[in-house]
């Protein structure tokens, strides 16, 4: 493998080529107190990528300039600002086509204007890294963190994750390049994040040594042939493509669209391995989980003490990744549950629906709490619904009347 | 890259595609001054293409991909439209995205091959049609050439969507009566080549694709100028036969009366000091090496 044989080589800034499995399992950490932007700069640093393009929209505006710093020190090949977000997901294939690490970052309506790109990416299998720092998209304007977005790249065929603090957001910016550029699955990676909760707050971070980092993206070890004259110039579609109906052409397709699915489950293996698991139990036997992705997850733990306090025991089922979706986990997970709490940032409640299509009895899934346009979600609201899920009397919460 | 990495095992010569066969034996990769003489003596970079019968799109896709100067360090980026039916059967890597994103994709594509290839020829052409060029990928296309990227963008201009059946783009010419222009179009053809000019390109032409000398002049200067200097544009008029009632036989004609001195596509050209600069110097080196060859052929004789 060309990537592995790298490894104790120098990057183009003196960075040692590590093994990413002992870089980021065994080599030793320091700990940092930094906000979540400043440490997607941090795992940038030490993602050996050749080009970043920016476009500011609140809130990964911060994240994206700082990635120009990292350029400015020789970090990363190139660097620019595009002109919009379908412009810049349309660049970033250019450069992954042309067989680059590539990263950006956007947010909400950032997300929706680039949207036609994402199932491009995925078709042509650009192992392109976005960073999503979750915001609202609806009018009226909200800058404010709004998990909606997401739900609109579940099906674009690329690998979606949802971490919940900076720690995550480090570790999966890393462990993300080593999943998405498989052969075996070599697909784009959305990574997202709650706004503002996780790139605007500081929190103490583990990070990798900085003199260490991952080996260099091998653009042959992929599944279609790289842009760059390098090898030879196969016609590929030797008959008139997609428009022009015939019976070939259509089943090219199909199985092509079938072929990027696949890949995503190809890709649960490295997640399982490198993520240790597509989602996180704590106290699985308890009657009542609240089950839940991103900073809805911590809200929810705040929620499980608050609930100690009265007796009530409740468990936390984190899902880290969804999509490949970790179905036979929350079946597992869920078997013994007699109520399944789905608190939620956005209106709509689209996580409580997959975890509803995914498990057996699902009337044992309650939606909610759901606060949306950038309201916060208190563990008290949390707590207050559980409680009348169940029928607990409690005292009523300031301005939501009883 | 090089020729060799295209060639055959001899095990399995006979076994591989007579087109494939074909390439490896008598396509001009890597040949110096190759250009549209080659066409009928050698093995085109285009195997066979899907347009209509006498189509002047299928003219200029081999005339160009003729006048390539690097085909092997050549990478092409498309467009949706009826040049996406082409490239499928074109012997050099290129990419299909979206309708629109063609001057975006090169961009990324050109800093990735740079990055990656530093010091080594790595040409970008963009090659798409007027409403991927002008109508809805005109940010991309101008903040391109803002940005002073270096490839070159390649405009067949049929001054409508032939592809989705004749509607009007904003390169049609103003009165013209087309799908979705049911009155006529109301306002002028956009002036494309002027606006590339004062948006920083460094070699901008105007013309048909009638003479295969001069589109193979044009090809090379505009790839030469992007690769050294910054972004080059070409607009080249390919008209529709079909979408404006010619036949077959009628497209040379149409291209012939429309590049006459008071015509729309009459020849227009600007080129940068810079660039002249470049041209220059090119030419000297053209001439001295064209010499050289006869020289040598006169040593052999």
């Amino acid at each position: 493998m060309a990537t592995q044989s790298l490894v104790g080589t120098k990057n183009r800034v003196g960075q040692v080529v590590a093994d990413p499995w002992k870089m980021l399992h065994e080599a030793e950490r320091t700990p940092c107190f930094f906000t979540g932007s400043e440490v997607i700069k941090e795992a940038i640093r030490r993602a050996n990528c050749d080009v970043m393009i920016a476009y500011p929209i609140t809130p990964q505006s911060e994240a994206a300039a700082l990635i120009g710093e990292l350029f400015a020190e020789g970090f990363i090949g190139d660097y620019f600002r595009g002109e919009s977000e379908f412009a810049v997901m349309s660049q970033c294939a250019g450069a992954a086509f042309g067989g680059a690490r590539v990263f950006t970052t956007t947010a909400g309506p950032g997300t929706m204007r680039a949207m036609e790109n994402f199932p491009m990416w995925a078709g042509a299998r650009l192992p392109i890294q976005m960073i999503v720092t979750c915001r609202g998209i609806n009018s009226p304007l909200s800058i404010q963190p709004d998990t909606l977005e997401i739900s609109y790249l579940l099906n674009t065929g690329m690998l979606v994750w949802h971490a919940e603090t900076a720690q995550d957001f480090y570790d999966w910016i890393l462990k993300g390049y080593m999943v998405a550029e498989e052969p075996d699955v070599h697909l784009p990676l959305a990574l997202c994040c709650d706004g503002f909760f996780v790139t605007h707050t500081k929190d103490v971070v583990n990070l990798t040594p900085v003199d260490m980092c991952l080996p260099p993206y091998d653009p042959y070890r992929s599944p279609v042939p790289c842009m760059d004259m390098e090898c030879p110039p196969v016609r590929m579609m030797r008959d008139p493509f997609v428009m022009k109906s015939n019976y070939i052409s259509y089943a090219t397709h199909a199985s092509w669209q079938q072929e990027v699915w696949a890949a995503i489950e190809r890709s649960r293996k490295h997640a399982i391995r490198w993520l240790d698991g597509l989602i996180e139990v704590d106290k699985p036997d308890a009657d009542i989980l609240i089950v839940s992705s991103g900073t809805a997850v911590s809200q929810g733990r705040e929620a499980q003490s608050l609930l100690a306090e009265d007796g009530i025991e409740v468990g936390i089922v984190k899902i880290k990744v969804l999509r490949p979706w970790p179905g036979d986990e929350i079946r597992e997970a869920t078997k013994h549950a007699k109520h399944i709490i789905v608190p939620e940032f956005n209106v709509t409640g689209w996580l409580a629906k997959e975890i509803r299509a995914t498990i057996t009895d699902a009337d044992r899934v309650y939606a909610g709490p759901h606060v949306c346009g950038g309201m916060t979600m208190p563990p008290e609201v949390i707590a207050a619904d559980i409680k009348k899920h169940l029928g607990i009397k409690s005292e009523s919460l300031a301005g939501r009347g009883s | 890259m090089s020729k060799e990495r295209i060639k055959i095992a001899p095990e399995m010569f006979d076994i591989m595609p007579e087109e494939y066969q074909d390439l490896v034996e008598r396509a001009t990769y890597g040949k110096d001054g190759r250009g549209w003489k080659d066409i009928g003596t050698s093995k085109e970079l285009i195997e066979e293409h899907s347009l209509c019968a006498g189509c002047p799109e299928s003219m200029a896709f081999r005339y160009i991909l003729a006048s390539l100067p690097a085909p092997e360090d050549t990478v092409m980026v498309g467009s949706t439209g009826c040049t996406s039916l082409v490239f499928p059967h074109v012997g050099v890597h290129n990419i299909h995205s979206l309708f629109g994103n063609q001057n975006a994709i090169a961009s990324g594509l050109k800093r990735a091959l740079s990055v990656r290839f530093p010091g080594q020829v790595k040409d970008v052409v963009v090659l798409a049609g007027d409403g991927a060029t002008v109508d809805i990928g005109l940010d991309m296309t101008l903040q391109a050439w803002f940005r002073q990227e270096k490839f070159t963008t390649i405009c067949f201009d049929n001054e409508l969507y032939a592809n989705t059946g004749g509607q009007e783009s904003g390169l049609m010419q103003k009165g013209f009566v087309a799908k979705m222009a049911p009155v006529g179009k109301t306002f002028e053809k956009v002036k494309l080549p002027e606006i590339a000019r004062e948006s920083g390109c460094h070699y901008v032409v105007n013309c048909t694709v009638s003479k295969p000398n001069l589109v193979e002049k044009v090809i090379k200067n505009a790839i030469h100028v992007a690769r050294e200097i910054g972004p080059t544009y070409l607009q080249l008029y390919t008209p529709c036969i079909l979408e404006i009632g010619k036949n077959s036989m009628e497209g040379l004609q149409e291209m012939r009366d429309s590049e006459k001195p008071t015509e729309r596509f009459a020849y227009r050209e600007y080129v940068s000091d810079q660039a002249k600069e470049l041209l220059t110097e090119l030419a000297a080196k053209e001439k001295e090496r064209k010499a050289a060859a006869k020289k040598q052929l006169a040593g052999k004789a």
